[in-house]
């Protein structure tokens, strides 16, 4: 890793990683298996805090210079989320092509830190966690697998000479922690407010290269069970019309429910 | 075989939190035959033999001075050299805001598998199954681990802590190996405006959506969290237009929440806003508009005004509270 006036002279490298993930509005479907969802009509778009790391990465390459290399895992059509990026200002991407059944998180990182790790990157950054599997881990696993000092869930930052500063809510408060470069940070809602591509942007974009590799097959750290949808929640009762209503939903949320 | 627990501790005290992993540590610990054990990190003496009354029979205590506040990688060392001490079948952290940090580090130094944010753990014949909400709630996963330890995150408010009262653990040092001074460094702690609770972490929530019509408005919401001892939550809507800081957001950009009552005003039921909240024990809605979704989640529901309804029960909670 470059050090000192070697690393100030040298270009910051940042990669964004990024997954694609069905839309928010999406009503699950289960697939026949039993274990994934049924992706017949779903809509893919871009997991929605990575938008937040990908901007940050080009403010900071707005501020510092370097280069932005966007990188997801994913069959072929994780090359659209990728197109999206190069829009928005990446200048070019890495495709970690992998087919079939998702593969668990730390299969993920460790494919991901494959491709990864020769760009010798002085930011890594991805969203705080895909909000289709929720599982919030493929960001501190890179980073401990490439070694490399992490901070998650983050809402403010600020690069100054070889380090950041950066703010990550915790339950009451706020921390405010310092990072050493490189680093690996995992994006929350709030820090930023992306933007949009231009069109000038996306003509440019499809001439910017995506390289595709494969991606490489670990075994397994967890496997899928099942997956189904949770229990409907029984009807409920409305108790009654506007604030006449009142008395009797205290009495039945302290008699019935006993939850006041 | 051991479950180990990380003690989750902030300025030298032992969140709640860890109380609930280690009730259901003690469940596990009961179904694979085996003792809990607690593995913490600390700046100096910490007392911790007192958390045998929440189920641990033994802590192994890392000292550094690294570790006066948080140190991922640090943390990540600790746990890691306690698992080689006491070779556990399954680790267990809180789904909090360390836990999901530190875990996802171990199971990248160890080699394994993590279930982040379970609801449920079987444990039977040798192996777990971690039962988990994926699409913020709207699908549930359920998943076994091909290596050993386990890992998992328990997600709060869901497992009970079983005291044990009077009951001493035994705390032993834990011998932990690093190198330099840490890369990340916590330099200081903010503490949110009047020591608000997390939502995650609410055992009663009150939301507000659009149908408060403006940011001044929240004030009824506030009032009502007010006399119902609960958090203000807030919908992506009014999240999006900036009434409210992104820390309030209910739903699937948002937290995913399982308070004992969450109630709903002015916010008409979005599809992954009903996925962040409808695991709650008690539902109420309160909402002009009978077709509304959050009526088809809601166990108790008011049509009507909320400008008229909101106050008449913020005083009518306020009455009982004078009364209790």
């Amino acid at each position: 890793m470059p050090s000192g006036r070697a690393a100030e002279r040298s270009k910051l490298i940042q990669v964004v990683c990024i997954k694609q993930v069905a839309d928010t509005e999406t009503r699950v479907k289960i697939a026949p298996d039993g274990k994934s969802l049924d992706p017949v009509g779903v809509t893919w778009i871009l997991n929605p805090y990575d938008e937040f790391a990908i901007e940050q990465a080009l403010r900071v390459k707005e501020q510092a210079g370097g280069e932005v290399i966007a990188v997801s895992l994913g069959p072929a059509g994780v090359q659209t989320a990728l197109r999206g990026v190069l829009a928005l200002g990446a200048d070019r991407a890495i495709h970690v092509r992998h087919d079939g059944p998702a593969l668990d998180s730390l299969a993920v990182a460790r494919a991901l830190a494959e491709a990864v790790k020769p760009l010798a990157p002085g930011l890594v950054w991805f969203g705080k966690q895909a909000v289709d599997d929720d599982a919030a881990q493929v960001g501190p696993m890179l980073a401990t697998l490439l070694s490399m000092p992490c901070v998650t869930v983050v809402a403010a930052f600020a690069l100054e000479g070889g380090k950041a500063t950066l703010e990550r809510e915790i339950e009451g408060g706020r921390e405010v922690i310092e990072v050493v470069l490189p680093a690996v940070l995992t994006t929350d809602k709030g820090l930023n407010e992306p933007r949009y591509a231009s069109l000038k942007g996306i003509m440019a974009a499809k001439k910017k290269p995506i390289e595709e590799r494969p991606a490489a097959s670990g075994e397994a750290a967890l496997e899928v069970v099942s997956l189904s949808l949770p229990p409907a929640r029984g009807a409920g009762r409305i108790v009654g019309e506007g604030p006449a209503a009142v008395p009797e939903l205290v009495r039945l949320l302290r008699e019935e429910a006993r939850v006041i | 075989m051991s479950v180990l627990v990380f003690i989750e501790q902030r300025e030298g005290r032992v969140r709640p939190v860890t109380r609930e992993v280690l009730g259901e540590a003690t469940r596990i610990a009961a179904a694979l035959g085996g003792p809990v054990v607690g593995v913490a990190a600390a700046a100096g003496d910490a007392d911790l033999a007192a958390l045998a009354e929440a189920g641990a029979e033994r802590v192994l205590l890392a000292q550094h001075p690294r570790f006066a506040t948080y140190d991922g990688e640090g943390y990540a060392a600790a746990v890691e050299a306690a698992v080689r001490v006491c070779s556990p079948q399954a680790v267990l952290f809180a789904a909090s805001a360390m836990g999901k940090d530190l875990a996802p580090r171990v199971a990248a130094r160890l080699g394994v598998g993590q279930a982040s944010d379970c609801t449920h753990v079987q444990a039977g014949g040798g192996a777990l199954i971690a039962t988990r909400p994926v699409y913020a709630g709207k699908a549930i996963q359920r998943v076994r681990f091909p290596k050993s330890p386990a890992l998992l995150t328990l997600r709060p408010k869901v497992f009970a802590a079983t005291p044990k009262p009077g009951a001493r653990a035994a705390v032993e040092p834990l011998a932990v190996d690093l190198s330099g001074p840490a890369r990340e460094r916590v330099l200081r702690v903010a503490a949110a405006a009047g020591g608000k609770v997390d939502l995650t972490e609410s055992e009663i929530i009150v939301s507000g959506g659009r149908g408060l019509k403006g940011p001044e408005n929240f004030r009824l919401v506030e009032e009502l969290a007010k006399s119902l001892g609960a958090t203000v939550g807030a919908s992506r809507a009014v999240v999006d237009a900036g009434w409210r800081p992104h820390h309030d957001q209910v739903g699937q950009t948002g937290k995913t929440v399982s308070p004992k009552l969450y109630v709903a005003v002015g916010i008409s039921g979005a599809i992954q806003h009903l996925a962040g909240m409808s695991s709650s024990r008690c539902i109420v809605a309160i909402n002009k508009d009978p077709e509304a979704p959050i009526f088809k989640v809601a166990d108790y529901g008011i049509v009507g005004d909320l400008f008229e309804i909101v106050p008449a029960l913020t005083a009518e909670v306020e009455k009982l509270n004078a009364h209790a």
